[in-house]
């Protein structure tokens, strides 16, 4: 039972991983950009809400209304000044420059806010403790199933704009010739700029998330991001969907690791990622030679 | 008789001015025991570990294209494995040298799995790695979790005995090092690499061997990481997870690497030594420290993506280190403006 416990808040968990990823699997896969500062941009969101809630008395619901445009606007300034450029300079540069901007990020929050924890949990009512049961002595907390729907309508609205709309078929044709896509009258500066803005938004909602449902301080960023990464790259990047699924295959594993040892959390979590990878790389390899067998005509 | 006018070079005169100021400068430091105070010596030590740390990041990033935000693997690896065969009873100075050794061995399976990934996936998959194994780490009850152990085996040499002897070892270390370096870069992997990062699969179709030359690249960036590891471990003594798997060490190699200039020898020493007083200089502002460092990787990435040494050598055509190869006219040639 404990274990069908674990797996039940492992599945939820991966409801929040998904939503800290999508904006990333986003840009990595459809910009083809890695952009390492995505945990602190997310971390700074947190931060902004915090100052509304705890300034102004604003609740972090509402806050979001104020911090997801103003997250999309630096999305903007961040593409334009930075990633653009280091595109143009080789394809690792972005890591280099992207990683540098979190250093500063990270280092400027904590120049600001101090080293203590926080959290947006006592601005919003009685949701982070109540729960609903399932069966016997299961229970799924109010706020990570809210999470997880939230996860779900993000990546779902993300998925329905890039297939369903004009805006999305233009940045998907972006990613993959900026040049043809000028020719057709789109501009294809503008559409990665559109690409970025709506990483970053993903990026402000995740940060509100994260600060309701634990404490965050100003070097949270990193550990977002790894967690991100690896909900990405074992969904597949680039396939949103895919990303969900990669949340909850993460989730899962800690939270069963968690049930193991105090540090099986984070070890589950990262040998899940490791394996996924190895088995990946074999079973590519296998089809790549089934494939130039069977076209060499050996099988 | 036929013959070239041209002929191709590595000897230059500032190379050759190079060398012999080098060679001078390494029987300096050799002495340098003798002639500096205590608090002297360990700076000295800790600018060869950056030295270490800027060398094989340069060879992994600038030479082989392979960005690793994972380096701090090796160096936490090593420290960690010094302080367990030092805990098992191997007297101290062996118990480094060993845990590079193992530390150097460990990183070839992790070749075999890493370097399937490519670009910002192998960037981050070293990360993850590195995350791994602090966690790891942390489950071996002689390291006592987050609060860390301390090397007390070194406390059986009297302090001056000991910094000198870590010191030479430094010494010894990074001139091993960078001949190794040297050797790679100015020899056939050095070329096959290079072609590689320039562009794989035209490197591959002209019959480089890929896989082999980045491993080679891959395992020498990893010892590299590990011998700063075990002589940081020996000048700062504690050893805590937290410090020494941390992301930081990989910034400060980023840093180093694109001030000083990215794919060239002479710029990774130069970089190093910026650091060096980057740090003696502004390390006291902490936080501004850090956020100033963020921000420099960001403007020489974008601005001057060539670095300090980058630029010097455009501008002067300055090779200290004779690596790469001049077309010259031959003297005769030159004043007759044809063949003898």
């Amino acid at each position: 039972m404990v274990w069908v416990n674990q797996v039940a808040q492992g599945v939820l968990l991966g409801g929040y991983y998904a939503m800290v990823a999508c904006g990333l699997s986003f840009m990595f896969g459809v910009m083809r950009v890695i952009n390492l500062a995505h945990g602190s941009l997310a971390v700074s969101s947190a931060f902004c809400l915090w100052v509304i809630a705890d300034v102004y008395g604003v609740s972090p619901f509402l806050g979001l209304f104020l911090v997801v445009p103003l997250l999309a606007f630096v999305g903007v300034v961040l593409q334009r000044a930075i990633i653009e450029r280091s595109m143009r300079a080789g394809v690792l540069v972005p890591i280099l420059s992207t990683f540098g901007l979190s250093i500063v990020f990270d280092n400027l929050l904590f120049e600001t806010f101090g080293a203590d924890t926080r959290s947006l949990a006592p601005f919003i009512g009685d949701l982070p403790y109540e729960a609903w049961p399932v069966y016997g002595d299961i229970y799924v907390g109010k706020l990570a199933v809210v999470t997880f729907g939230c996860s779900i309508v993000i990546i779902g609205s993300i998925s329905v704009f890039l297939s369903r709309t004009q805006w999305g078929r233009a940045i998907r044709a972006t990613a993959q010739d900026p040049d043809t896509v000028a020719m057709t009258g789109v501009n294809p500066r503008a559409m990665a700029a559109l690409a970025a803005a709506i990483a970053t938004a993903t990026a402000a909602v995740a940060g509100a998330f994260l600060a309701i449902r634990a404490t965050f301080d100003p070097y949270s960023g990193a550990p977002q991001l790894v967690f991100a990464f690896e909900a990405a790259v074992i969904g597949g990047v680039g396939s949103l969907w895919g990303t969900l699924a990669g949340g909850v295959l993460l989730g899962v594993a800690q939270s069963i690791g968690a049930q193991v040892n105090s540090q099986g959390f984070m070890i589950a979590g990262h040998a899940t990622f490791l394996l996924v990878l190895l088995l990946r790389g074999y079973l590519m390899e296998r089809y790549l030679r089934f494939r130039f067998e069977f076209l060499t005509g050996k099988r | 008789m036929q013959e070239s006018i041209y002929f191709v070079t590595r000897r230059t005169t500032p190379a050759i001015v190079g060398g012999v100021a080098a060679s001078f400068l390494v029987v300096l430091l050799g002495m340098a025991p003798l002639l500096l105070s205590a608090s002297m010596l360990d700076r000295l030590t800790t600018l060869f570990v950056y030295i270490m740390l800027a060398t094989g990041w340069n060879a992994l990033a600038g030479f082989a294209g392979l960005v690793s935000i994972g380096q701090q693997l090796f160096f936490g690896l090593s420290a960690y494995a010094t302080i367990r065969l030092s805990d098992a009873g191997m007297p101290v100075f062996l118990a480094m040298l060993a845990s590079i050794a193992v530390v150097g061995a460990f990183a070839v399976p992790v070749s075999w799995l890493m370097l399937r990934l490519r670009e910002g996936e192998f960037a981050i998959g070293m990360w993850i790695l590195a995350e791994l194994a602090h966690f790891i780490v942390n489950l071996d009850g002689v390291v006592q979790g987050e609060t860390g152990t301390s090397l007390i085996a070194l406390a059986t040499f009297s302090a001056e005995v000991r910094q000198a002897l870590i010191y030479w070892t430094g010494l010894a270390s990074v001139l091993t090092l960078l001949g190794i370096f040297l050797f790679l870069i100015r020899g056939k992997i050095g070329l096959a690499i290079q072609a590689i990062r320039d562009n794989e699969e035209a490197a591959q179709s002209l019959g480089v061997e890929t896989l082999n030359a980045k491993r080679t690249v891959f395992l020498f960036a990893a010892v590299c990481a590990a011998t700063a590891g075990v002589l940081w471990l020996a000048t700062a003594i504690t050893f805590q997870p937290k410090t020494f798997f941390g992301v930081q060490w990989t910034a400060y190699m980023i840093f180093m690497v694109l001030v000083g200039g990215i794919a060239t020898f002479e710029g990774t020493i130069l970089g190093a030594l910026i650091f060096f007083l980057v740090e003696l200089v502004f390390g006291p502002f902490g936080v501004w420290y850090l956020i100033g460092l963020g921000a420099s990787a960001i403007l020489f990435s974008l601005v001057f993506p060539r670095g300090v040494w980058g630029s010097v050598e455009s501008r002067l055509g300055l090779d200290l280190a004779a690596v790469r190869y001049r077309i010259r006219m031959s003297k005769e040639g030159g004043r007759n403006g044809k063949p003898s």
